[in-house]
């Protein structure tokens, strides 16, 4: 009988926090300038310079910990990590080890399948290296002509987060990813970009029988800078392994990269060639006390988080989990939807701002929260519709005049000649004349072909541009062929 | 009376007064700095000095310190001065900024006419682990001046500077200053900024000043010390800098540190110590006799602490950014290799690997762990000691200064050097050292140490025993 294996990954994640400035010094975040335009003694490590914790980084830390359901530490301590390299200044990173700013935790986030629970190992702040830029050669480091260090990058402040070794296939690593990040974007602690960088995230993959508790040899795959990239190369090294030890051989403890574009895991170092890092405390800094009413007031000053947000919305506004999942990304959508929904039925805002007035506004590069349609204006247009004063094709027609022309959407219907069709009488003439023009289908109609209800509804909505309610005809229309 | 036997004091009063001028004070300097045959400085800044000079004395009013010349040690940051070290690996550097205590100097009207030699990175007692060559004890050009501040010691012996900056890690400005027959004062870790000291070991590294008197070290401690926004461990310091005044002694309790009055202390040294001690009890004070269980591991736990954090220190040397780099390296890894091969001296290699074998994998709980956890047993032994005395008394150094050479191929023997100084750098403290008289026609020094914060009273009781002991030797060779 041959074995089934399980997979086991764990997640580090890198995410560039939000602030102005380097996580040690005053230089100003950039993306995109000259190099070297941003740095100073400090970050560049000239003779004597020495780091001052970046306090905005403390509280963004704070936040995301509370978020990823972790303890914040009442002590933590930063501590160099010693490596040599050209895109490490000072031949040590700042950063922590064996006091982190958040302690062990669980991170709850919602999927289809429901609410989900993550163990977070830890997070914990860092600084960023430097960019090493490789000349010639199309950037490889082997072939390159010479190489140059462009330290704007340099110091960034990073929130590392290491989650436990729970996830079991790249889809759930990928779906875990996308709610942390959301989360994350969301509470202002990163902009959350995996193509520019600014979040990337390793994972550490092992194998074992299905069913056995134990862990093996486990693999660091890195350069996954999107979800579908992080869940292919996480499915791809499941199964590089798998058939590694279905074919007699053993896992290596080594550091991999996984290509993009070949789908090819290729490895970077062995076990062998790993760093010792040397951790010790950085003796030019001292250990991290936040005080206990600062950490309250960043606490009490904190939007709704994102998960809670759903789940209200799920629970009060009876929205199913791919609404509220849409709808509360990015934040400024979760807020216009909640204006629209205080006016008009939950469910039938969350219908309107996800579908005709999202997909109307994208044609027009624009985002709800920022157009000339207000939660008001489409709140009444919900209100017309649902009430039937207006046919669903006009509703659609006063939307998209509302976003070209602005204007209040009743002034619009009246403006077009847009109001439904009250007068019942109106209605039945028409239907009778479509009757008349049409004996075939209707004759079939009354041989039991029902579907053709909708061809005498369409005749009519073109007669009347619109303006017929398409049910009231409906009902009229089978009402009067039977009764011819 | 010539301008260069001025005190500082002295000098910055006579500025004021309008009896002479800065740039006759620094010119005079200048002139002895010049005829350097004691090797104290590195870089002297002549023209920058007289146009400084030259711009105090055209303020209507003068500054706090009046344009009074001052040496720097060379591992003080200064803009657009050469700043070496003492090493190989930063010959030509010149930095883009100055440390934050020699800018309060400037600020208060110091100025600085040049940088003083020093063991390689601070890295040693006695001045010859400079890659540019020793430096020489004006008291016997044939010994050594100690270290590692050894020219900013001799500089102010010799006088070619009324004063001068150090920075002590286990006893660089105490020692040289007893070896040099000044005062040298480390003040508590923390007092002054380190941000511009070139760091050997960061958790132990402290500026201070080298004076001819007790009031002239705290003069310019006064214009240095306090909170810096760019050091996080400077300190808000509670209460200004006093120039101390007292005569008398009467209620002070010093305690003798008993471990550092007996075996391995030179009996010259011991005579000379005692003799100066004697004087407490005739200004009014008492002598109490103290132990310090675990000093006599300080100098095992300071080598290990220091090499440890200097070995991340040292790391930033790479030849990337600046500095000497080794030219035509085929790849990475050559290129670190020769670059610091090269840039780096022998003692400075030798602590690097004692601090990387320290701080590895496996080792770390053993070797830093052990030392961190000792260096809190020292630390509580002072917090005893100082529920009994107000201040601790010892030798500086258990020898006069050495002859150059001895020491250098027995680093064992050279790091002995520094037992007395080490338990107080481990416990952060404030200590000064003054001379107490001469052994042998060379100085000895006492060192005088308080608790943390406490460097008015040091200074109080340093001055009332600096009245009472009345050294006035002046190196033969100096004598004007």
């Amino acid at each position: 009988m041959s074995t089934t294996w399980e997979a086991v990954i764990g997640i580090e994640i890198h995410a560039q926090l939000l602030t102005r400035t380097k996580m040690f010094c005053g230089c100003e975040l950039s993306f995109g300038d000259p190099p070297n335009t941003h740095t100073c003694p400090v970050c560049l490590a000239h003779p004597g310079a020495l780091p001052v914790i970046n306090r905005e980084a403390i509280r963004l830390a704070i936040i995301a910990g509370h978020a990823l359901g972790c303890e914040i530490s009442e002590r933590s301590v930063f501590a160099r990590k010693n490596y040599f390299y050209p895109d490490l200044p000072k031949a040590y990173q700042i950063s922590q080890y064996d006091q982190p700013i958040c302690g062990p935790g669980r991170f709850r986030y919602l999927t289809p399948d429901g609410e989900q629970t993550l163990g977070i190992t830890r997070a914990h702040l860092e600084e960023d290296a430097a960019k090493l830029i490789h000349l010639g050669a199309e950037g490889r480091r082997a072939e390159a002509e010479g190489s140059v260090v462009d330290f704007n990058r340099g110091g960034t402040p990073l929130l590392e987060i290491v989650t436990e070794p729970e996830l079991h296939t790249g889809a759930a690593a990928a779906a875990f990813l996308k709610q942390l990040r959301q989360t994350l974007v969301h509470l202002g602690i990163t902009d959350g970009s995996m193509e520019q960088g600014s979040m990337r995230a390793d994972a550490n993959i092992s194998i074992r029988p299905a069913g056995t508790v134990g862990l093996g040899t486990k693999t660091e795959l890195k350069n996954m800078n999107s979800f579908t990239f992080l869940e292919r190369g996480i499915t791809a090294e499941i199964a590089r392994q798998t058939a590694l030890v279905e074919g007699g051989g053993r896992v290596a403890q080594e550091t991999l990269h996984f290509e993009p574009t070949t789908g090819r895991i290729t490895s970077l170092r062995s076990k062998e060639q790993a760093h010792d890092y040397r951790y010790f405390p950085e003796p030019d800094l001292l250990p991290v006390v936040p005080d206990r009413a600062w950490v309250a007031e960043i606490l009490a000053a904190l939007p709704e988080l994102p998960i809670t947000r759903r789940e209200r919305w799920m629970r009060d506004l009876r929205l199913t989990f791919e609404d509220a999942e849409v709808l509360a990304d990015p934040p400024e959508l979760g807020d216009y939807f909640e204006q629209v929904a205080a006016l008009a039925p939950p469910k039938s805002a969350a219908n309107w701002v996800r579908g005709d007035l999202r997909a109307q506004l994208r044609e027009r590069d624009q985002e709800p929260w920022q157009s000339g349609v207000t939660p008001d204006a489409l709140a009444d247009i919900i209100a017309m519709a649902e009430s039937r004063e207006i046919s669903m094709p006009s509703a659609k027609a006063v939307l998209t005049h509302v976003i070209d022309h602005g204007g209040a959407p009743r002034d619009v219907v009246a403006k077009l000649g847009l109001g439904a069709i009250q007068d019942e009488s109106e209605l039945m003439t028409l239907v009778d004349r479509l009757i008349a023009d049409n004996p075939v289908q209707a004759q079939q109609m009354r041989e039991g072909r029902d579907k053709l209800v909708g061809f005498f509804v369409g005749q009519a909505m073109k007669a009347t541009q619109g303006r017929a309610d398409p049910a009231r005809i409906g009902e009229l229309v089978r009402e009067r062929v039977s009764a011819g | 009376m010539a301008l260069t036997d001025l005190t500082a004091e002295q000098a910055v009063r006579a500025v004021t007064a309008g009896e002479t001028s800065s740039e006759e004070l620094v010119r005079a300097y200048l002139e002895r700095a010049e005829h350097d045959d004691w090797h104290s400085f590195l870089a002297i800044d002549r023209d920058g000095a007289i146009d400084r000079a030259r711009v105090i004395d055209a303020m209507p009013e003068r500054p706090p310190l009046a344009g009074v010349p001052i040496a720097i040690k060379d591992a003080l940051s200064t803009r657009d001065l050469p700043t070496t070290a003492g090493s190989r690996i930063l010959e030509g550097f010149h930095p883009v900024y100055t440390a934050t205590c020699v800018a309060r100097l400037e600020a208060a009207g110091a100025v600085v006419i040049g940088k003083t030699n020093m063991d390689e990175f601070a890295m040693g007692s006695s001045c010859e682990n400079s890659a540019y060559g020793p430096t020489l004890n004006p008291w016997d050009v044939s010994r050594v001046p100690g270290g590692s501040s050894g020219g900013s010691a001799s500089a102010v012996a010799a006088r070619q500077a009324p004063w001068s900056l150090g920075s002590d890690t286990g006893g660089s400005i105490r020692q040289p200053a007893a070896l040099c027959g000044i005062v040298g004062l480390k003040p508590t870790y923390g007092a002054v900024s380190r941000y511009g000291l070139i760091a050997f070991a960061s958790s132990l590294d402290q500026v201070g000043p080298f004076a001819r008197t007790v009031r002239d070290a705290a003069l310019l401690l006064q214009a240095m010390v306090g909170r810096d926004p760019m050091d996080s461990t400077s300190l808000e310091w509670p209460e200004p800098i006093v120039l101390p005044s007292a005569e008398r002694l009467d209620g002070v309790r010093v305690g003798v540190i008993e471990e550092l009055m007996g075996e391995g202390i030179e009996p010259g040294v011991r005579i000379a110590c005692q003799a100066a001690l004697d004087h407490v009890e005739s200004l009014g004070g008492t002598l109490v006799p103290i132990r310090l269980p675990h000093a006599h591991h300080g100098l095992a736990t300071y080598y290990l602490i220091a090499p440890a954090e200097c070995s991340a220190n040292l790391a930033r040397f790479d030849g990337i950014r600046y500095g000497r780099r080794a030219l035509d390296a085929e790849d990475l890894l050559e290129h670190y290799e020769r670059t610091r091969g090269e840039g780096f001296g022998p003692e400075v290699k030798r602590r690097i690997m004692l601090g990387t074998f320290a701080l590895a994998s496996g080792y770390y709980e053993a070797y830093y762990g052990t030392a961190q956890r000792v260096r809190t047993r020292i630390v509580e032994d002072f917090e005893v000691a100082f529920a009994d005395v107000d201040v601790l008394a010892s030798p500086t150094s258990p020898t006069v200064a050495f002859p150059i050479g001895e020491r250098t191929g027995d680093p064992l023997a050279m790091y002995l050097s520094d037992v007395c100084t080490i338990p107080v750098s481990l416990a952060g403290l404030p200590s000064l050292s003054i001379p107490c008289g001469l052994s042998d026609g060379l100085p000895v020094g006492l060192q005088l140490a308080g608790p943390a914060l406490s460097e008015n009273r040091l200074l109080d009781i340093a001055h009332a025993l600096e009245t009472a002991i009345g050294f006035d030797a002046v190196p033969a060779g100096v004598a004007a």
